[in-house]
């Protein structure tokens, strides 16, 4: 089966109709067949539908996402009872250390992720993944950071991301690598962004399943989850009335 | 007895609004070689330049069988090229000039 590449976290203007328009068309061009674009969490329907139009004429599947950046765990609480049904993929921006543990160990968080500049708030620590592990969210890495920065904070940073994706990969917490782009210029090809993850050490199997089968396997999880059929994991309705 | 060196033909497109020789490309490409894997993992890369065209922004570089990957990095992390923002694709991937051009006619 041929495989679907995603780009879970593509940074486009959603006010900016023209933005989203060229960022879109190129996905399509550059073989991306999932694309996930961060809404406001106040965003109009208006702003959604355009997004949307874009996306089917441009014959890219589009997943909606939410970035949240809470600065206490209660507020990630708080977000998540509002959120959840609302978005596709929820992804948790933790700052400090008590919301990385409360996102890591709350099944409606999808993606984890950490401040790429500050080296000193990279969380993913063994106890971290093993939180993870058990709720089913994934480790997202943006190659934004990589294309930007040079020499002693591109180090760091290269030095940070192998030692957390060796980590997941110990725990079996799936890894997804994103763009994190807003610029057309900075956009690559699913196998571009595979081999710059080969930066951090992983191999090419999981670099590739990283851009296609780990975030098509969060996004399928959720759609299911968002279903008004379903019930809990395995359990879904199949048929309502009064003969069932 | 020395093993017969294997290489590999990259097909490139260059992505830019403004016109790049193909000086600046290479110089470019060796610059973010050796700015990811340093001297010696440029040296071992074995890039040439096989073709440039200008017009169409279509390039075919050859790089060592073992380097793929290395070079493919490179490439992918290039954002300027003599300081113009620019994006480097990679097409496709051959063993033969003649397989290459056949690949990227079809």
């Amino acid at each position: 089966m041929k495989r679907t590449f995603a780009d879970l976290h593509l940074c486009v203007e959603i006010g900016d109709s023209r933005q989203v328009t060229r960022m879109i068309n190129k996905a399509s061009a550059l073989g991306y067949g999932l694309v996930a674009v961060p809404f406001p969490p106040r965003a109009t329907e208006e702003q959604s539908q355009h997004v949307k139009k874009v996306c089917k004429e441009a014959r890219i599947d589009l997943v909606s996402r939410v970035d949240l950046r809470p600065r206490t765990p209660e507020d990630l609480l708080r977000d998540l009872r509002r959120l959840r049904r609302r978005f596709e993929i929820i992804a948790v921006l933790c700052e400090s250390k008590s919301v990385a543990r409360q996102a890591a160990k709350d099944r409606r968080v999808d993606l984890l992720s950490f401040p790429n500049f500050d080296f000193r708030r990279r969380f993913f620590d063994m106890a971290e993944a093993e939180l993870a592990s058990n709720c089913l969210a994934g480790f997202e890495i943006d190659v934004k950071p990589l294309l930007t920065l040079e020499r002693v904070p591109r180090i760091k940073l290269l030095s940070s991301l192998r030692r957390e994706a060796a980590i997941a990969m110990g725990f079996h917490v799936p890894i997804v690598v994103s763009s994190g782009i807003s610029d057309e210029l900075l956009m690559r090809k699913p196998m571009e962004l595979a081999a710059l993850a080969s930066l951090f050490d992983l191999n090419s199997f999981s670099a590739v399943d990283a851009v296609s089968r780990n975030p098509a396997a969060v996004v399928k999880r959720n759609r299911e989850k968002l279903d008004a059929r379903f019930v809990a994991p395995g359990i879904r309705v199949v048929r309502r009335g009064r003969d069932c | 007895m020395l093993k017969r060196v294997k290489r590999r033909y990259l097909a490139v497109a260059i992505d830019s609004g403004e016109a790049i020789g193909s000086g600046e490309f290479m110089d470019a490409v060796w610059i973010a070689v050796s700015k990811l894997y340093g001297e010696y993992g440029a040296s071992r890369a074995g890039l040439s330049l096989i073709s440039y065209d200008e017009e169409k922004q279509f390039v075919v570089v050859r790089a060592d069988h073992t380097s793929l990957e290395t070079v493919r990095t490179a490439l992918a992390s290039i954002t300027k090229i003599a300081n113009k923002p620019a994006a480097v694709h990679v097409l496709r991937v051959s063993g033969t000039i003649r397989a290459l051009h056949k690949k990227t006619k079809r």
